[in-house]
This record gives structure tokens, C-alpha cells and sequence, in this order.
């Protein structure tokens, strides 16, 4: 086994380069995506992104920052939109895991990605896919009436207004700055007009 | 990333005893773990994820207060209907924090266990006494504009990032925890964080293994919460300066400060200035400060910061 340099593998979230102290440890994990049932035998510093990405070779979902900071790797987890990086797969045994390909396909467009599309809500791309699972997650929040920093009364119902939109995306980064666009998509399925 | 082995634990004396092995960590939601693991300023060689451990409800107490479970999701808390009724404050400060998918994972023990965000801590070619003690501090004559103005010392000026360990302190919030021997203890949110001093590795009043099982809430005390952050973004931002407050209609009331200490800045003798306002406030609680070059400006943002709370307490 080589040593690699001290930093030399700081951006790295996979177990592909080995560590300069000990063998890779590995772990079965069997997790449902996209409806169906998928049995890996991973690393166990796999993150949940690399699983995806590298293993099942659902590539929809983007490797941005690693760190949690763009939002690019979001995914929903039994309903739920997290940061695919930040979490191990190991520890999805049983979840349920939802990506972009699994929200819809190129001639089958889930209601949030013809709004994107239609409102032009990017402009490369590569944070679309997080943007689009996190939208639809963010829809579903208000809905259950989770409250948002922006909430002006707590124990009201949310409304899908611009600002709770905005405050509530604020976890997906966009380079290309598309940022009134995607809210003028989100609200077009929300049912309000930006 | 170092390699590590993987157990999922399923009760929390087992949890405990597991981890007080060496090299040994906790793992529920993983948004901080993760992130400084793939850094390698954490190298556990095993861990131990808690997720399975019955620890995600809230409940009501005898008392009249609330029992949080460590494992509750900070989403899931905030929108709790009992504490967006008696503890807006704490909701407020979970809503202000991070994002929506991080909320979603993080938990109310990891919350009030991350690290810094010192970026001194986080460069590994930076000396740290906090990552590596003993190697001096480059954030003391260097960039310093988020660091501490007060309870620093000559090892470390980083400052504690969380807003909802904020509202907890001001909430009077006692962390329950059970040790590697299988004993449990309950710990005041006051005495839970530590100050720098020479240590500023160790960052909390827990011994290896320890686990913290919950966090728990006195009866509510009414009166109008209030958490005020001021950040360099809208969202999605770590505090500059932030203030938590319960202020009662005579004026009276409980206040800490987030982003200007190693811990929840709060003192009982500021409190009772409250009904002289801001200044007053300001100037006993930052009565020890000492600010950099750099963030200086913090003194100023905080009496402001209080001026502006006060202000929409009155409304």
C-alpha cells in the first residue's frame, strides 16, 4: 500500500485512495433507489454520493463542494432531502432513496423539472439536479407545515411565498446565478406566480 | 479519509462502553463528522453510528418541560408544535442555522457537539492547539474577523458556531448523558461547553465514551423570544454576532450571544440591565472583552444587535 501525502487526498470522499494507516474496512448496505432494491458491498468511507455515483452509476446527482456547503449532491432519504456527501452509505441500510432519475426522465418530466425547463432555471446545468430534488422537497416541507427563518409567525401555516422560496433554497448554489428563474419555477408549481 | 470500521450500536450503555475504545466515535446525523473526516482533522478508526437508539422523540416531563432526544433532527425540532408555542426561541435559532437538507440530518447532540469553523482549524498546513495541541495559533495575528472578543485565550480565539446551543443557554437547558460505565448524569447547558484556556481541544464537560442520551428544557417561562443573527449572507451563513432573548413584558428578562465566545456568551449580571437598555446590556456583558484588530467591530454589533432585539420585544 502507498502512503499518500499528508492533504494530498483532502478532497477526497471516496475510498478509492487508500489510507496511509490501516486496510479499507468493508460493509454490505442494501438500499432501495429509484424503486428499486440494490445490494452493495462498499468501502466504508463511501459516502451515500459516491454510492450513487460510482457504484450504481446514477450520475444525475453532482459532486460539487463535497462539504455540504452547494447542495449539488441533494437527494431525498425516505422522503427527506439531505446532502448526499455528508452522510456514509453504510448507514442507509433499508432507506429509501430518491435521485433525479428517479423524479422523471427525459420524455416523462416531473412537474418541477418542465417548470426549470420552461422558466429557464439554469444556465450549465450542473446544479440542477440538486436544485430540482431540493425544490420538490421544499414544496413538501411547506406543505407540512415545517417553519422557515424567514416564518413571520411560528405557529402559522407556512405560505410558499418568494422570500420562504428563496430562504429555504439557500442550501443549493447556483454559479451561474439562475437564482430568479429557479424561484419563478418552484412558484409556478407551487401554485403561485413569482 | 482514514479507514475505519462500522458498528451500528443498539442501546446507549452499549454505545458507551463501545466507544470508550481508542480511536472509537459517535456517529448520528455525520454533517460535521463527515465533513472534517474527509479532512482528516477527525481520524476515528471506528465508528459507532447511534441512529438505531431509540433517542428521536419529544416528550413532555413531569416538570412541565420538555425531553428532547439526542437523536431528534434539528428540522423536526424546530417544527415541533410545543416548542414553536412555548420555546420560539429555540426554533428560531434552529431556522436561522444552516440549510434545509443539513437541518434535515443534524441532531440535537451533534448540534451542540461540532467543532469551530475557525479556517485556521480547518487548514491542516495552519499550527492549531485546538486540531493539534501544542502547535501555537495562526488565527491569533492572523485573519481574524469572525474569531472571539471575549473568554479567548493566549491558545485559541475560535468561537462556537451553533445558534441553537445559544437558545439553549438562554433556555436554561440541562444535557442528560450516560457514561462508558453505564451511569447516567445530567449536566447544565452553562457547564456543558468550556472556555479555551489551555485545553482548547477539549471543548466540553464530557469523558471519553460519554453519550449524550437527551436535552432537556425547564417549564416554559412565556414572555417574547427572540433570536437575532447578524451573518455575511441572509441565509446560510455562521454568525458574526448573534443574540438570543426572552424578555417579559416589565422589561426583564435572559440573553446570551452567539459568535463571540468559545461558548454561549451569557452573564446573569447583564440580564439585570435589561430594562436600562442596549448599552447597559452590552457593556456588562462584554465588561472583560478583548477584540482583535479585525473584529473589533464585533463590540459595536453587539449593542446594536441587543438595541434591535429590544426594540421588537417592545413591539
Amino acid at each position: 500500500m502507498t502512503a499518500a501525502p499528508s492533504g494530498a487526498n483532502a478532497q477526497a470522499g471516496t475510498g478509492d485512495m487508500p489510507s496511509a494507516v490501516g486496510e479499507p474496512a468493508m460493509s454490505k448496505v442494501a438500499i432501495t433507489v429509484n424503486g428499486e432494491a440494490r445490494e452493495l458491498d462498499l468501502d466504508t468511507r463511501t459516502t451515500l454520493l459516491d454510492a450513487l455515483r460510482e457504484h450504481l452509476h446514477l450520475t444525475g446527482t453532482k459532486k460539487g463542494c463535497d462539504h455540504g456547503q452547494c447542495g449539488a449532491c441533494t437527494v431525498m432519504v425516505d422522503g427527506q432531502r439531505i446532502n448526499s456527501c455528508l452522510t456514509l452509505a453504510v448507514m442507509h441500510e433499508g432507506d429509501t432513496i430518491t435521485t433525479i432519475e428517479g423524479l422523471g426522465a427525459p420524455q416523462n418530466l416531473n412537474a418541477m423539472q418542465a417548470a426549470f425547463v420552461k422558466h429557464d432555471g439554469y444556465q450549465c446545468g450542473y446544479c440542477t439536479p440538486g436544485q430540482i430534488c431540493s425544490a420538490v422537497a421544499v414544496l413538501d416541507e411547506i406543505r407540512a407545515g415545517i417553519p422557515s427563518h424567514v416564518s413571520g409567525d411560528l405557529t402559522a401555516t407556512p405560505q410558499a411565498t418568494v422570500a420562504e422560496l428563496r430562504e429555504r433554497m439557500s442550501g443549493n448554489i447556483c454559479r451561474c446565478g439562475a437564482y430568479s428563474n429557479i424561484v419563478e419555477a418552484i412558484a409556478e408549481v407551487a401554485g403561485r406566480p413569482a | 479519509m482514514r479507514s475505519f470500521t462500522y458498528e451500528r450500536a443498539s442501546s446507549p450503555a452499549e454505545a458507551a462502553a463501545a466507544a470508550s475504545a481508542e480511536g472509537a466515535k459517535f456517529i448520528a446525523g455525520g454533517t460535521n463528522l463527515l465533513d472534517l473526516m474527509k479532512l482528516e482533522i477527525e481520524t476515528p478508526t471506528h465508528l459507532i453510528d447511534v441512529n438505531d437508539l431509540a433517542l428521536d422523540r419529544i416528550e413532555t416531563t413531569p416538570e412541565g418541560g420538555l425531553r428532547i432526544g439526542a437523536l431528534v433532527r434539528n428540522t423536526d425540532l424546530a417544527a415541533d408544535e410545543r416548542v414553536r408555542r412555548d420555546y420560539g426561541l429555540l426554533s428560531r435559532a434552529l431556522l436561522a442555522g444552516a440549510s434545509g437538507q443539513l437541518r434535515n440530518k443534524a441532531t440535537t447532540a451533534g448540534n451542540l457537539l461540532q467543532r469551530t469553523r475557525c479556517p485556521y482549524f480547518y487548514d491542516t498546513n495552519q499550527p492549531c492547539n485546538k486540531r493539534q495541541p501544542g502547535s501555537g495559533c495562526a488565527a491569533i495575528g492572523g485573519f481574524s474577523r469572525q474569531h472571539a472578543v471575549i473568554g479567548a485565550s493566549e491558545m485559541c480565539i475560535a468561537t462556537h458556531p451553533s445558534d441553537m446551543a445559544v437558545a439553549m443557554r438562554v433556555l436554561d437547558a440541562t444535557v442528560e448523558t450516560v457514561r462508558p460505565d453505564g451511569t447516567a448524569r445530567s449536566i447544565p447547558i452553562a457547564e456543558f461547553h468550556r472556555l479555551p484556556g489551555d485545553t482548547p481541544h477539549v471543548e466540553n464537560a464530557l469523558i471519553p465514551g460519554e453519550l449524550i442520551t437527551a436535552v432537556t428544557l425547564p417549564r416554559p417561562v412565556g414572555g417574547t423570544h427572540i433570536y437575532h443573527k447578524v451573518r455575511d449572507r441572509a441565509s446560510y451563513a455562521f454568525a458574526l454576532v448573534s443574540a438570543g432573548a426572552i424578555v417579559q413584558r416589565d422589561g426583564t428578562g435572559h440573553i446570551a450571544l452567539g459568535g463571540v465566545a468559545h461558548k454561549p456568551w451569557r452573564v446573569e449580571a447583564a440580564e439585570a440591565e435589561l430594562p436600562r437598555g442596549a448599552k447597559a446590556v452590552a457593556e456588562q456583558l462584554l465588561a472583560d472583552a478583548k477584540p482583535t484588530q479585525e473584529n473589533a467591530f464585533k463590540l459595536p454589533l453587539v449593542e446594536r444587535t441587543l438595541a434591535a432585539v429590544l426594540a421588537e420585544a417592545r413591539t
